[in-house]
């Protein structure tokens, strides 16, 4: 009860000036984590420079939960790279290693195979009805590091959202409170 | 000034930052180790060759696949996956890359092996242009980390061909 109190106390005793200074630091926060976010759409060139691994399908190599980071460069793809690519009708992406390509001689456009290390057979089946390749259009990005663990924070957020809105509500509160 | 509050905050930041500090010393030190693998193959028997239903040319055939990886791991090193490609040239593609094998090597007991196999995934061509073609096989590895930067390289072996006529 104490601390609520104080806190409170707290809330009243703040002057125009320091809200105004909590309200510039807290879209400071905002705004750099979205710099951070464009800059790094910027520097890898894909559309989204992180992605979250959801399923086991790359095991044991990348589990549930792990941090892929994707670069996009011009760099022609090979087999051997492992892709996040888009199938159409599907909503969300899939991260696989490309086993076969095939380079045209004159566009320079590919078709590309893709397989899941942990999977029996290649991607044709969850590719779309009829589809055999995939094309450059396809990929997202190609990814090039590896943190492990971290992405466990983003599926819990998407799973259970509540627990989203509490740490969003607290870090709020946290930084309303503080005194500079 | 000192509540509960700001300590906790003050000792996770400097947790999660020592934490990133070492992920990302573990990376880089992996770039101190200078691999020097190798790899031999040997292509013992086209089993058979023959044009699908589709007019795409298609081969199995029994390999015998040497290799020593073991130097490719370090301490960062969760895994090696290896795949061997068939990779040639034709008239419409600049560059045909097939996977034939692979495997995960789970740890450097484990880089040093020897293996008698037909192709895991089918040799297919986009056409009909294998009959009597030149192919390179390419041993290709891809180095996962424990955390950080992925590696990869290769070893190409030269001068394979497939026969003239269908079989």
């Amino acid at each position: 009860m104490g601390w609520i109190g104080e806190t409170m106390d707290s809330i009243k005793s703040l002057q125009i000036r320091q809200v105004l200074t909590q309200a510039v630091s807290l879209g400071m926060i905002v705004t750099s984590a979205l710099i951070i976010w464009k800059g790094l759409m910027c520097i890898t060139g894909s559309e989204s420079p992180v992605v979250v691994v959801l399923s086991g399908s790359m095991e044991p190599g990348f589990k549930r939960g792990d941090i892929l980071f994707l670069h996009m460069s011009k760099d022609p793809i090979r087999a051997g790279e492992i892709v996040v690519f888009n199938v159409d009708g599907r909503e969300i992406p899939i991260v696989h290693r490309v086993i076969k390509v095939h380079e045209r001689q004159d566009s320079g456009e590919v078709d590309v195979l893709t397989k899941g290390d942990n999977n029996f057979g290649d991607d044709r089946l969850l590719y779309a009805h009829g589809q055999l390749w995939l094309q450059r259009h396809h990929i997202m990005g190609r990814a090039v590091g590896f943190l492990p663990y971290v992405g466990w924070v983003t599926i819990i957020m998407t799973e259970k959202p509540i627990i989203k809105y509490i740490l969003i509500g607290a870090l709020g509160l946290l930084v309303i409170t503080s005194k500079e | 000034m000192h509540s509960f509050g700001y300590r906790a905050n003050a000792l996770l930041t400097f947790a999660v930052t020592i934490l990133a500090l070492m992920c990302a010393m573990a990376s880089l030190s992996d770039n101190l180790n200078t691999p020097s693998p190798t790899a031999q193959v040997q292509v013992l028997n086209i089993n058979w060759f023959q044009k699908s239903t589709h007019g795409n040319d298609e081969v199995s055939m029994t390999m015998n696949i040497s290799a020593n990886l073991q130097s490719l791991f370090t301490w960062n090193t969760k895994q090696v996956f290896v795949f061997l490609a068939a990779e040639y040239e034709t008239p419409k593609n600049s560059l045909n890359q097939v996977s034939l094998w692979d495997g995960i090597i789970p740890s450097k007991e484990h880089a040093k092996f020897w293996i008698h196999t037909t192709n895991k995934y089918r040799f297919t061509d986009q056409g009909s242009n294998l009959r009597g073609k030149e192919y390179n096989l390419t041993l290709h590895w891809h180095v996962m980390p424990k955390t950080g930067k992925m590696f990869a390289d290769k070893i190409v072996m030269t001068g394979f061909h497939l026969p003239a006529e269908y079989r």
